[in-house]
């Protein structure tokens, strides 16, 4: 499988890699802790500081490296539970239908209809601010938007024939929730995962600017980007860096999604591309 | 037919309406219990105990909270939104510009960025993995990963600041003609069309190659027709109901989450009126904002639904 | 005005004749003090304003749930845009003294409890209305009702009474000796409104030079030069002015860059140095009285043991602040909140300095182990978390080890500052060191954030309150200031300055250490260049 990967997945999959190896293993990587302050705010790039120093003078590569583990670690986290509860709750949804699905429906609506930011601010402020929280809150929330995709692919599913044969079959829920529609939904929950999983990091860059995110001295990509914004009119690099990474790691994560979305189109028989 | 379509959409409207109502008690209750107190808020760092004791006072926050739902329940069936406690405005009169303004902005994004993503969804489609297909995926990917207000700074920079095409502060107002509002929100739609163009165009580009695997396609291919038109008018009606749900997230998402194109741009929407009154705890206020966010959630999921329901065939005639 | 005094005016901005040269030949003139310095800081600014055009301010600092009814405001922009539309009895000048608005002269009795005010004739209101004395009861009068919701009122309870003499006259009487009433007059709630504003506090009606014409809270507000004012030379150049609420700063700086507004507030000292660099923008930047602070309840444990709060007194790195928070852009403070913008400032005391032995030494003193929790957050004061990390920083080299925890901006001043033990916080300055004291210092100030209750402190403040002898007063002041400083708990690192930015379009930029926006002054006292 690996020999016919094509190029684009093999870019993505190394970047993948390089950012989670960064994200492990970050205290051995970094030339200076989270806190440090090594020299003069916004210095340019220089031996001692291969990416410069931020606005109160922390070198940018350190807090870039020790930021990729945070922000990985609760985006990947709250994506995967977004995923697994949303997904699975609307395919069940769609099987079950009648007074179950507009339920669970409904009540996601309700969920949805709740802006974020007001529902963020009401847990977060009752509940403390751990790491646990935030990917929960931030999973939850998510899950609503998935719950709908999933759902709305799964009913159209749920009504083809192979679906109808299977039931003719006498096959059970649980079967036709894992084997029949799950893989066949797979394709547009895949697309979807990619950006949810970007979806999550800018999410919690914007929890930790309103102070309900990650605790100072540790800061996640979104937050590094925030912190330096005000050199961006003026030409300072230090916010365009924690800004590429983010789009970097979007793009790589999307391209290894892509991969996955064709090899499983290729196992199908399909004619891919 | 069309009296199934007729019973399907009054059933729709009747759980939207009562969905609503399930809302108002649950906003309701959700800010009777958000922390803070709504006088030191109002008044800040510069509250006085007196000042604080009057301010309670005046919110009638000694009667029971099922009287003060019911009373405020009855003046919304009313139109009657009340008045800030804040700052003792009319909430609908403020409240109405700002509507007026944020659908203003949602309605021209949109009608840029839905067409455009669904375009170049086709497009990837119909060149997979070719040169551009992969120049789609990477620019909308690109840009749906920088934060919004980056994307906004940035556009400020060239537009604004170095070409001076377009102003920054796209504060609209009562004076303006249509053109010159145009004008002016050009920079926070560009932004915001830049935000939610990727997800859009890779759901339309998954869904319709996913549909692609069919049979029928291979069939109409083997018609003889052109691929764009095949994915046009063979692939795509079939792809349309998930990409009906993400074209309705976004929507909802250009009126209700908005909040930081707006405070960039300066544009006088909801968004930052909602965060204002939230600081200050303007409880009447947080409480009519959130009630309209919640209607037009509702009515876009219902209308994904419907669109959903009404594109599919078998589930428009249910065996 | 006689032409002796309007030569005299012109010989002190020539730099030939000192300013207390000039007010004790004023004096000698047989004229109240009060009008001499009016005229001073006329004959400065004049050098000839042009009238005419529109002046365009974007500024931070203004929310959607402002209002019009000058006992509410608490906000920047509310701030400036009073200053323009509505006047109280007394302005202070730049220099810290005194001036008359619409008050003409001001008399004291001896024991300065009975003030006796002599207003203007002759200004009228926007709506056609003359002004008289009793608008001005009538004003004091609402915002002293112990119901209203002013922020004056905390002011406004150190008055007995207030009486009508005359049509043009009124006397106050304070419940203890005030020598510096006429000075807490000047307070912007405090706008002269037709009967006080009892009617509609919210009509936008005033004195001031410029009229509401429109009112969009957190977007935009705007004014146009009242046709009938009554003092148009010092106040009132260009022909319309409106604000532009642009809280995002570098948002706030592009329009300016582009310009869509010729006046920001707010510049942040991170880019000040770039915006200086900038054609067509001048960096106006004044040494004030607001002070950025971190505050320790001295009366909660572990705060309550005085060496543990030597201990982070001698542990923040104030200069290395200065420098990182401020960009130099400031100075470093002294844990007293009275620095040399104030008039008798007690100028000996002593610098503190970011002294770590010192430090170590009373950490192990005050026996304390284990965390201190300190409380952040970005609404706090600008800068504030990164303020914190450093704190966190340059303690743990002393041993000491803080937590810092950032709290959600949303709710920060109700939930946490005065709430927590320990927290980040600010202060504008305020008129006098009386001022600052009874807000925040004395055992029963609404906002004694510290929790610094001392009786002797108390019973100097009120001495101090009541001494006309200005030697004296100023000895007290410097006893006051060394228990704040070496007692107290406030840790206060640095004073920050006021940064704002003009296109060069603009001229009068006469700078104010009282506050922002020349403290808001500025829009009734630019020009626009033609």
């Amino acid at each position: 499988m690996l020999r016919h990967m094509p190029v684009t997945a093999m870019i993505g999959l190394v970047l993948t890699a390089l950012f989670l190896i960064c994200a492990v293993f970050a205290p051995w990587l970094a030339p200076y802790s989270m806190a440090e302050v090594v020299g003069n705010p916004w210095e340019p790039r220089s031996a001692a500081s291969l990416l410069g120093t931020d606005n109160i003078g922390r070198d940018l590569l350190s807090r870039l490296i020790y930021g990729a583990r945070t922000t990985i670690t609760i985006a990947a986290l709250a994506t995967m539970l977004a995923f697994s509860l949303g997904s699975v709750l609307g395919i069940l949804a769609a099987v079950l239908g009648g007074w179950a699905d507009q339920l669970m429906s409904r009540g996601v609506d309700l969920l949805m209809s709740i802006p974020t930011l007001i529902f963020a601010l009401l847990i977060l402020s009752v509940m403390p601010s751990t790491i646990a929280v935030l990917v929960v809150v931030m999973g939850v929330l998510d899950s609503t938007r998935v719950y709908r995709l999933a759902r709305a692919v799964a009913v159209d599913l749920n009504v083809q024939d192979f679906v109808e044969a299977a039931r003719l079959r006498g096959e059970g829920r649980i079967w036709i929730i894992f084997r029949e529609i799950l893989p066949n939904a797979l394709a547009p929950l895949i697309a979807e995962l990619g950006l949810r999983f970007i979806f999550a990091v800018l999410f919690l860059s914007s929890l930790s600017f309103l102070g309900l995110g990650v605790q100072p001295p540790d800061a996640d990509w979104g937050s590094l980007v925030r912190e330096n914004r005000q050199g961006i009119v003026f030409g300072v690099p230090a916010a365009l860096i924690p800004a590429g990474a983010i789009a970097t790691l979007a793009i790589s994560v999307n391209l290894v999604a892509d991969w996955i979305l064709k090899q499983k189109t290729d196992l199908k028989g399909g004619r891919g591309g | 037919m069309n009296s199934l379509i007729a019973r399907l959409i009054a059933q729709r409207l009747a759980l939207g309406i009562s969905l609503l109502f399930a809302v108002s008690v649950l906003i309701f209750a959700g800010t009777q219990i958000l922390p803070g107190d709504v006088a030191q808020s109002i008044l800040g760092q510069g509250a006085t105990p007196e000042a604080l004791a009057n301010i309670r006072r005046e919110l009638g926050l000694d009667q029971p909270a099922w009287q003060r739902y019911l009373s405020w329940l009855g003046g919304i069936l009313q139109g009657d939104l009340g008045t800030a406690l804040s700052n003792n405005r009319d909430i609908a009169e403020s409240l109405g510009r700002r509507v007026n303004n944020t659908l203003f902005l949602a309605f021209w994004t949109a009608v840029v960025a839905v067409p455009l993503a669904i375009l170049l969804g086709l497009v990837a489609v119909r060149y997979q993995n070719r040169w551009p297909d992969r120049l789609i995926s990477g620019s909308t990917l690109t840009a749906i990963s920088l934060p919004e207000f980056f994307i906004g700074y940035l556009l400020i920079y060239f537009f604004a600041v170095q070409l001076n095409w377009f102003p920054s502060v796209a504060s609209v107002h009562d004076r303006m003609s249509l053109g010159e509002r145009l004008h002016a929100i050009a920079l926070p739609a560009a932004t915001l069309t830049l935000v939610i163009l990727a997800h859009m165009m890779r759901m339309t580009r998954a869904a319709i190659l996913n549909v692609m695997q069919s049979a029928y396609i291979e069939t109409a291919e083997l018609k003889g027709l052109r691929s764009l038109l095949i994915i046009w008018r063979h692939a795509f009606p079939n792809a349309v109901s998930p990409v009906v749900n993400v074209v309705m997230i976004n929507l909802a998402f250009l009126v209700v989450g908005v909040v930081v194109v707006e405070v960039i741009f300066v544009y006088p929407g909801m968004g930052q009126y909602l965060i204002d009154h939230v600081a200050k705890r303007d409880i009447p206020v947080v409480q009519a904002v959130c009630l309209i966010f919640a209607a037009v959630y509702i009515g876009l999921n219902m209308i994904a639904d419907l669109v959903s329901i009404l594109s599919n065939p078998r589930l428009r005639h249910p065996k | 005005m006689s032409r002796e005094l309007e030569f005299l005016s012109t010989q002190v901005i020539m730099g030939r004749m000192s300013r207390r040269d000039f007010l004790g030949r004023a004096a000698a003139l047989g004229v109240a003090i009060p009008v001499a310095t009016s005229m001073l800081s006329s004959a400065a600014l004049a050098s000839s304003p042009i009238k005419g055009g529109a002046l365009r301010a974007g500024m931070q600092g203004g929310e959607s749930t402002d209002s019009l009814d000058p006992a509410l405001w608490t906000s920047q922009v509310q701030h400036s845009f009073g200053q323009s539309w509505g006047e109280a009895l007394t302005n202070v000048s730049p220099e810290g003294d005194l001036v008359p608005r619409l008050a003409e002269e001001i008399h004291a009795s001896d024991d300065a409890r009975e003030w006796t005010f002599r207003l203007r004739r002759g200004v009228q209101f926007h709506n056609g209305k003359e002004m008289d004395a009793d608008d001005v009861v009538a004003t004091l009068e609402r915002h002293s009702d112990e119901d209203s919701q002013s922020g004056a009122l905390g002011i406004m309870r150190g008055i007995e009474s207030v009486r009508k003499t005359g049509n043009y006259e009124i006397v106050i009487t304070t419940t203890e000796a005030n020598a510096d009433l006429p000075f807490l007059l000047s307070d912007y709630h405090l706008m002269i409104q037709p009967n006080g504003g009892k009617d509609a506090p919210e009509a936008g009606i005033g004195t001031g030079p410029y009229k509401v014409v429109e009112f969009e809270p957190g977007v935009r507000q705007r004014a146009e030069r009242f046709q009938n004012y009554w003092n148009p030379d010092e106040f009132g150049h260009a022909d319309e002015i409106e604000i532009l609420i642009i809280n995002d700063t570098t948002s706030r700086m592009a329009a300016l860059q582009s310009g869509q507004v010729d006046v920001v507030n707010r510049v942040e000292p991170s880019i000040v140095d770039r915006v200086a660099n900038l054609s067509n923008v001048r960096v106006q930047s004044v040494a004030g009285r607001a002070h950025y602070v971190f505050v320790m309840h001295a009366d909660t444990a572990p705060f309550s043991d005085n060496d543990l709060r030597l201990a982070l007194k001698y542990a923040i790195n104030r200069e290395d602040m200065v420098d990182r928070i401020l960009r130099g852009y400031g100075t470093v403070g002294n844990d007293f909140p009275i620095n040399a913008a104030y008039p008798l400032f007690p100028e000996d005391i002593p610098q503190r300095e970011f002294d770590l032995d010192r430090a170590a030494y009373h950490y192990r003193r005050s026996g304390h182990d284990g965390p201190i929790v300190l409380r952040t957050s970005e609404v706090a004061f600008p800068g504030a978390v990164d303020a914190a990390q450093l704190f966190q920083q340059s303690a743990a080299q002393a041993g000491i080890t803080i937590d810092v925890r950032r709290e959600p901006g949303d709710g920060y001043w109700s939930e946490v500052w005065n709430v927590q033990p320990f927290s980040a916080s600010y202060w504008s300055g305020r008129p006098t060191q009386d001022q600052m004291y009874s807000t925040a210092y004395i055992s029963t100030a609404d906002w004694n954030d510290t929790r610094f209750k001392r009786e002797d402190f108390d019973q100097l403040a009120r001495d101090a309150r009541g001494e006309l002898d200005e030697t004296r007063r100023q000895e007290m002041y410097r006893d006051m200031g060394l228990m704040v400083r070496d007692e107290g708990g406030l840790i206060l690192p640095m004073f920050n300055d006021y940064i704002e930015a003009t296109s060069d379009r603009v001229q009068g930029w006469n700078p104010h250490p009282m506050g922002e926006m020349m403290s808001g002054y500025a829009l009734s006292r630019l020009w626009l260049s033609a």
